[in-house]
């Protein structure tokens, strides 16, 4: 196949179905202090694949996740939608891949949900009328419309993490990319995100230590540990492995 | 567990919470400007400052005196006008010897010193009165309307959004130390001064890596969404025909106000 020219970084391909979205090779990282986080990452994901990303604390999944939308810049190629990492399709690749943060304090950072909401839209550039329907839309997606003029530090944690959520669905992403999703809910918001994740299309690579949401919600794992990728399969044999789960620090459910 | 200091919002529907926000900003503004020009000792047109504060206050809604109360927090500020006690010439009231120094209180002073005061209270008294009538998020839009430096509508923001997270984490901070600070009886308890010294100093180094860490991690979350050192927002407020008469109005009492003091002064 020869390799696909872009003419104009400035508009996303779009995706068919089973085509490569992702797709990263030798990808290694250390921080500034020398740690080593990311040590020869090769992966990839096509269009409308669910992956859990599991693996104790620290074994690089938060790492991981950064280079998807060149946050972090380690070594190697990472091609996101088709389209090489580099500084000029960065913009594009922002607007492909929604990351959103562990901490919904992080993530929502404006005054109000609306302002959090309409921060994606707005510095992608689209006019007032495009960034309210996108606002709209988002909101009722994630069932939180009406919130427009809450205040984010006034909402419960539950909330918080819906509406961190749907700052990054106004933004109309090809790929979602979360980081612990379930982390500090009660039964029923954790039951309500499950119920969230499952009605949304897009793919969705998604860090967690909620091996029951992993099983129950997508079909591929990819465990890591040590900086490294130490499986990768379909969670029904993976998860069901209890040398393979205890050898890196996890628990069968 | 929620601290909101900065939520001094009283949610009503008056005409005074109405008004577009930059209209209030304007006024409070010019009002706070007039308090200062008006001349010193003008008691009377202070009392008619202070009764238009009043008469805002109750068109708002609030309880009667809510900014009254509110704004006894300005007196240990004005502590610092102190020195016009003394350094005003005038007539000589009385003279206080302070070791070999001697303070001479002058009449002049005395009134300056005073009129400060009132100054100080009627200005605060018209920015509580701001805040209790718009909510915080529209009166960071004014500024921005009012052509204010993005950067600093943009730290104000910030701060906004941020001060309760950083206030629930000294909360956090003391409990956890409060949880550990336990005595034996029988035992003196508490370690030294300078243990204790080191222990708030690792505190105060506690919480500000954990905001140092924090602002990392929001500024990665902003370029996340299309952050690219520029910040945007929508305008929401446009002033109309109707905010600008309103500003106009006042404008022009406040320069009925000055003229009038100063006329007669």
């Amino acid at each position: 196949m020869p390799p696909i020219v872009h003419k104009s970084p400035t508009t996303p391909p779009s995706l068919a179905e089973n085509k490569t979205v992702i797709d990263i090779n030798n990808l290694g990282f250390s921080y500034p202090d020398g740690h080593i986080a990311l040590k020869d990452i090769s992966l990839s994901i096509q269009t409308g694949e669910k992956i859990a990303l599991v693996g104790p604390n620290g074994a690089g999944k938060s790492t991981l996740m950064l280079h998807l939308n060149g946050i972090l810049k380690g070594n190697g190629d990472l091609e996101i939608g088709l389209l090489p990492l580099n500084k000029e399709n960065l913009p594009v690749i922002r607007s492909l891949v929604g990351l959103v943060f562990q901490n919904p304090d992080d993530q929502l950072f404006s005054p109000t949900v609306f302002e959090d909401v309409a921060f994606g839209p707005l510095h992608m550039g689209l006019d007032e009328k495009e960034v309210i329907s996108r606002v709209e839309e988002a909101l009722a997606l994630v069932d939180m419309s009406g919130f427009n003029d809450r205040l984010s530090h006034h909402l419960s944690t539950g909330q918080k993490k819906r509406i961190a959520i749907a700052t990054v669905l106004s933004m109309h992403p090809q790929i979602l990319v979360l980081d612990e999703p379930s982390a500090g809910l009660d039964p029923r918001a954790r039951r309500g995100l499950i119920n969230l994740l499952l009605e949304l299309p897009m793919t969705m690579l998604v860090s967690t230590h909620d091996l029951r949401m992993a099983k129950e919600l997508f079909p591929r794992v990819i465990i890591m540990d040590e900086g490294q990728i130490v499986a990768d399969g379909e969670t029904a044999t993976l998860l069901e492995d209890e040398v393979l789960l205890e050898k890196h620090g996890l628990e069968k459910e | 567990m929620h601290s909101n200091i900065f939520d001094r919002y009283l949610h009503n529907n008056s005409s005074i919470h109405r008004l577009a926000p930059q209209v209030k900003v304007v006024i409070a503004i010019l009002f706070i400007f007039s308090n200062a020009l008006l001349p010193d000792g003008d008691w009377l047109s202070f009392a008619i400052s202070w009764a238009v504060i009043l008469l805002l206050n109750w068109l708002a809604r609030l309880n009667l005196g809510y900014t009254l109360k509110r704004s006894l927090i300005v007196l240990p500020f004005t502590l610092a006008a102190i020195t016009a006690l003394f350094s005003v010439p005038g007539k000589t009231l009385t003279i206080w010897q302070i070791g070999s120094l001697e303070l001479i209180l002058t009449d002049a002073g005395l009134i300056r010193f005073l009129s400060i005061i009132v100054r100080s209270w009627l200005s605060v008294q018209i920015a509580i009165l701001l805040v209790a009538t718009t909510k915080f998020p529209d009166l960071i839009h004014a500024l921005e309307h009012l052509r204010l430096p993005k950067m600093l509508v943009t730290v104000i923001a910030f701060l906004y959004r941020y001060m309760s997270v950083l206030t629930d984490e000294v909360i956090r901070l003391m409990r956890a130390r409060q949880a550990r600070s336990a005595v034996l009886p029988g035992r003196n308890g508490g370690g030294s001064l300078l243990w204790r010294a080191r222990t708030a100093g690792n505190m105060v180094g506690q919480l500000f890596l954990r905001s140092y860490e924090r602002s990392d991690r929001i500024y990665h979350a902003m370029l996340s969404r299309g952050y690219s050192g520029h910040l945007r927002t929508l305008n929401q407020h446009e002033l109309n025909i109707n905010d600008w008469l309103i500003i106009a109005l006042a404008f022009l009492l406040i320069a009925f106000l000055q003229l009038f003091a100063h006329s007669i002064g």
